[in-house]
């Protein structure tokens, strides 16, 4: 089969975190990634499925490991070499269209019994990552045992699996898996009634994200940040009230929330005025970039006992804490999906609620451009630009990729 | 002539431009451009040279106090010792450039307070009526009122800035027939009589507008400074077309009713802006009369300005002081004093135009009533081109309808965040969404308005009131309704846009733009101000 490899090879990585560094994206050109022709991953057991991808999405994440940003964190966690890709819409063998749940928690990987948070459904917070029966990885698309998207074949649980409905087509139901991220992250918000929420950063995730907010929450008002037009063009359309550049959003949730403001002090200079941070401020921040700069936007902006939510995926970051002990700020991870708890008590599978969304609020126009696994490099380049050129997802087409029909 | 003195201050001129007309001299912020107009049909309206200062100003103004105009007594007959007594004064907007010392406003106060300590009045307090401007630093007053008034009265809390936000500090008199709440400072209200204190720049300023506007708040404000009032003022300097001017006089009335008894004193000064000497004086110069050392004095400094880094030349022209001399004081009634002055400042700034022109281009200095000490930031150039440059005419705009305004100035996107905190904000929030006046009023004027954090501002720092940018935008509406285009040449791209004007590089880019709206071989007209001038268009 043909896939995307990515092997463990040091001067290989620190070449692609030089080029990454020149060109986002250029990674891909210079490190270990690679296009092969492979053997299909072997099923790891009776309940293990081949899945042959239509779509595959390029996620943040991939290119962090693509070009060598990833935090070192994750190196106990995933086996080489491995076929990235976890954003998945494909074909069963007996034709059955599927979306993949790619977190691979403690049935997948044969442990009975389960961790309590698989117990619970809470797949993404698995107690037992990295053991049993497979290699280590979280997710498909990390774990040498089950290969993952950026393939013609991978392999995978039957639990991972979603159907599709006949409704949907393609392109939408690739748009499941990160709506199912943005529903998560939405739910961990816990936003007041009529509250005050911010949502930094407008590529995909934070546009889900924002569709989840409007869908299941029900706040007075949604800011969020984005860098460039198409972005703030969506993210209007998705339901956000006021849409900003990043580096107004002080200045926008002091408005809105009728917050006061302080300057920090300088030699010299008068600072009233200035707005370096809030007294008062929102009510919830949902951090969709994951940097040093936009958690601390997050706390500049948060109002006392407010809440954090880091959705996008951040690496070493250098953070003030400060305004978190003052001011009581809870800062809380959101990290896939599993089981949610909605309003009326009753609980609900998070795929099942990203599916729902993706229909309602069209989601499947998220995807911007899509290219066969041959020209990975271009792809990967046009991902990791994707704002500056006008686009928010972009995904492999593997549906004419000879290889995967001659399986 | 041939020495470049004349025995008469010559009256404003128009010039048609020919082959032979050198380059004209335009205003660029901290900066200069010198720009080749095309000939055969284009002009430039030169202001009148500066009118003659009066010989003996102290002489002037006591002579002004002991011979009022209008219906009243001398100021002398107004004083008694146990009155409270209360002397308003024009803020930091006024005049500009600020003037080299002593400032008129304190040469009239220690007048007026000679007069005062004669008939024994102890209760005195002097108020900076800035409306919702930002307050004045203690330099700021010091420099206005003079050491000797300053040192006696803002020791002890009786000289300070006027207070719009001040709960106790203010009370609403009346209502107009309009239907026109008037909004006053309690002190002024509840005083035996409030002097008040002018320099009259422009034909708007002065009159009961010095009082209704500058003693009062947003309760007050916000009837008259709006996008109706500024769409039916054409135009605003003009007093007998102003909206702007009705209400006040509207609202004037209403303080004479409610018991507030005003002893008006206005001044003008002539229009020696950047002196008979000295490193600016040529820009009082026609080009065609400059020597060969105007020419290399002009040509170095234009060098050494454009090689000197923005702040630096900030504060270089943030130090110019006008020469500014006293041309009049009249004293007494608010209307009776207010036509002599209007007649006072027209003879130094009337100048006859005839007809209209396709495309008026505009130089634009490096200050404006709002940003004295201060950066020029985009929407105060907006206010100055379109509100207050544009509006410097009677009868008849000197651009046609339809016609292209071509400003000159940086435009950078910078603001100074103490003195124009909500700026800022309406820069980045409000344009961002819309630039049309009537939508910004409807919907974003409140909510800066009643902001609790720019009335902390206003009120404790040195900032403008949340509103008084859209004020600033209002200033314009006239001009927005009037124009097919605006172009600004050598402005910041981004912010020019933000405002929905289109940026040029160049006066010949520009010119090349505006004939999409106004055609080939379009008329010119330039305005070369300051120093100001008023075009009175036939």
């Amino acid at each position: 089969m043909k896939a995307l490899q990515f092997r463990r090879n040091l001067p290989r990585y620190a070449a692609a975190r030089i080029a990454g560094g020149f060109v986002p994206g250029g990674g891909a050109s210079a490190g270990p990634l690679s296009l092969v022709d492979m053997d299909p991953p072997t099923a790891p057991g009776p309940d293990w499925v081949r899945v042959r991808p239509r779509l595959s999405g390029i996620c943040g994440s991939d290119l962090a490991t693509v070009d060598g940003r990833s935090a070192r964190y994750f190196e106990p966690l995933v086996s080489f070499p491995f076929v990235p890709g976890h954003e998945v819409v494909g074909d069963l063998d007996d034709g059955t269209r599927v979306v993949l749940e790619p977190v691979l928690g403690c049935v997948s990987r044969n442990l009975h019994p389960t961790c309590t948070s698989c117990a619970d459904g809470r797949l993404g917070n698995c107690e037992h990552t990295s053991f049993g029966d497979l290699e280590p990885g979280i997710q498909t698309g990390s774990c040498h045992d089950t290969g993952g998207g950026w393939a013609t074949a991978f392999t995978a649980h039957r639990t991972q699996l979603h159907v599709v409905p006949d409704d949907m087509d393609d392109v939408a139901a690739v748009m499941v898996e990160p709506t199912a991220c943005g529903v998560h992250a939405a739910l961990a918000a816990h936003v007041p009634d009529n509250g005050v929420v911010v949502v930094l950063g407008a590529g995909t995730l934070g546009q889900v994200t924002l569709a989840a907010l409007r869908a299941h929450a029900g706040p007075r008002t949604i800011i969020t940040t984005a860098r460039y037009p198409e972005q703030r063009r969506m993210a209007g359309l998705l339901g956000a009230d006021l849409v900003i550049a990043p580096d107004e959003v002080r200045r926008a949730v002091r408005r809105t929330t009728g917050s006061r403001a302080i300057g920090a002090p300088t030699i010299g200079g008068a600072r009233e005025g200035v707005v370096d941070r809030l007294t008062g401020g929102a009510d919830v921040v949902v951090d969709c970039v994951g940097s040093s700069a936009s958690l601390t936007d997050a706390l500049a902006v948060v109002r006392p006992r407010g809440r954090i939510v880091l959705v996008g995926m951040p690496a070493e970051v250098t953070l003030e804490l400060t305004p978190l002990w003052h001011r009581e700020v809870e800062l809380v991870g959101a990290y896939t999906y599993g089981t949610e708890t909605i309003a009326d008590g009753t609980q609900r599978r998070t795929f099942d609620m990203a599916t729902d969304l993706v229909r309602d609020a069209d989601l499947g126009r998220l995807v911007t451009a899509t290219y066969p696994l041959s020209r990975y490099r271009e792809a990967l380049e046009h991902a990791a630009a994707a704002g500056r050129r006008g686009a928010v997802k972009i995904a492999f087409d593997l549906r004419d990729e000879k290889e995967r029909n001659d399986l | 002539m041939s020495n470049g003195r004349h025995l008469a201050p010559r009256p404003g001129f128009v010039l048609d431009v020919d082959r032979n007309s050198p380059p004209i001299v335009f205003h660029h912020g901290e900066g200069f451009r010198l720009e080749k107009l095309p000939p055969g049909r284009s002009r430039v309206i030169y202001p009148a040279e500066p009118l003659e200062g009066l010989a003996d100003p102290d002489g002037a103004i006591r002579h002004a106090l002991d011979n009022p105009l209008g219906d009243s007594e001398p100021l002398r007959s107004l004083l008694h010792s146990d009155m409270k007594l209360t002397i308003a004064f024009d803020d930091i907007s006024l005049p500009l450039p600020p003037m080299r010392r002593p400032d008129i406003r304190q040469r009239v106060i220690e007048a007026v307070l000679d007069l005062a300590a004669e008939a024994g009045v102890d209760d005195v307090h002097l108020i900076a009526a800035l409306a919702i401007h930002r307050r004045m630093t203690p330099d700021e007053l010091r420099h206005a009122v003079g050491d000797r008034v300053y040192d006696a009265f803002a020791p002890d809390g009786r000289l300070y800035n006027h207070d719009a936000e001040d709960p106790d500090g203010m009370v609403v008199l009346g209502e107009t027939p309009h239907g026109e709440d008037v909004q006053f400072s309690r002190r002024a209200a509840e005083s035996d009589l409030v002097v008040y204190v002018n320099i009259n720049l422009v034909a708007m300023d002065g009159g009961h507008k010095s009082t209704a506007t500058g003693l009062s708040g947003y309760t007050s404000l916000r009837h008259h400074h709006n996008v109706h009032t500024m769409s039916n003022s054409r135009s605003f300097m003009d007093q007998k077309n102003s909206a702007l001017h009705a209400s006040n006089w509207r609202m004037g009335k209403v303080l004479r009713d409610a018991g507030v008894k005003i002893f008006q004193i206005e001044t003008t000064v002539n229009n020696d802006t950047f002196g008979r000497t000295g490193p600016m004086a040529l820009l009082q110069k026609r080009e065609w009369e400059w020597s060969t050392r105007d020419r290399m004095q002009f040509l170095a400094m234009k060098a050494g300005l454009d090689l000197m880094p923005s702040g630096a030349k900030r504060k270089a022209f943030s130090g110019w002081q006008a020469p500014y001399a006293l041309t009049s004081v009249q004293a007494g009634e608010v209307e009776a004093v207010h036509e002599v002055t209007t007649a006072n400042v027209y003879q130094q700034q009337l100048v006859a135009v005839e007809g209209q022109t396709d495309i008026l281009t505009m130089g634009l200095p490096y200050i404006c009533p709002y940003n004295v000490n201060s950066i020029m930031n985009p929407i105060l150039v907006m206010c100055l081109g379109l509100g207050y440059f544009f509006n410097l005419y009677r009868g008849r705009p000197l651009v046609r309808e339809g016609g292209v305004l071509i400003l000159s100035h940086p435009t950078p996107w910078e603001f100074h965040p103490v003195h124009h905190p909500s700026y800022i904000d309406f820069f980045e929030q409000v344009l961002a969404d819309t630039t049309d006046p009537a939508e910004i009023e409807r919907k974003y004027e409140k909510q800066f308005a009643e902001d609790e954090w720019y009335i902390h501002l206003y009120r404790n720092s040195y900032a403008y009131h949340g509103v008084h940018p859209f004020y600033m935008w209002y200033w314009g509406t006239h001009a927005l309704e009037h124009l097919g285009r605006v172009i600004i040449v050598g402005g910041d791209p981004a912010a020019v846009r933000r405002m929905g004007f289109q940026p040029a590089s160049s006066l010949q880019d520009a010119l090349e733009m505006a004939s999409d709206v106004v055609g080939p071989q379009p008329t010119i007209t330039h305005m070369k101000n300051p120093p100001i001038f008023m075009a009175d268009v036939t």
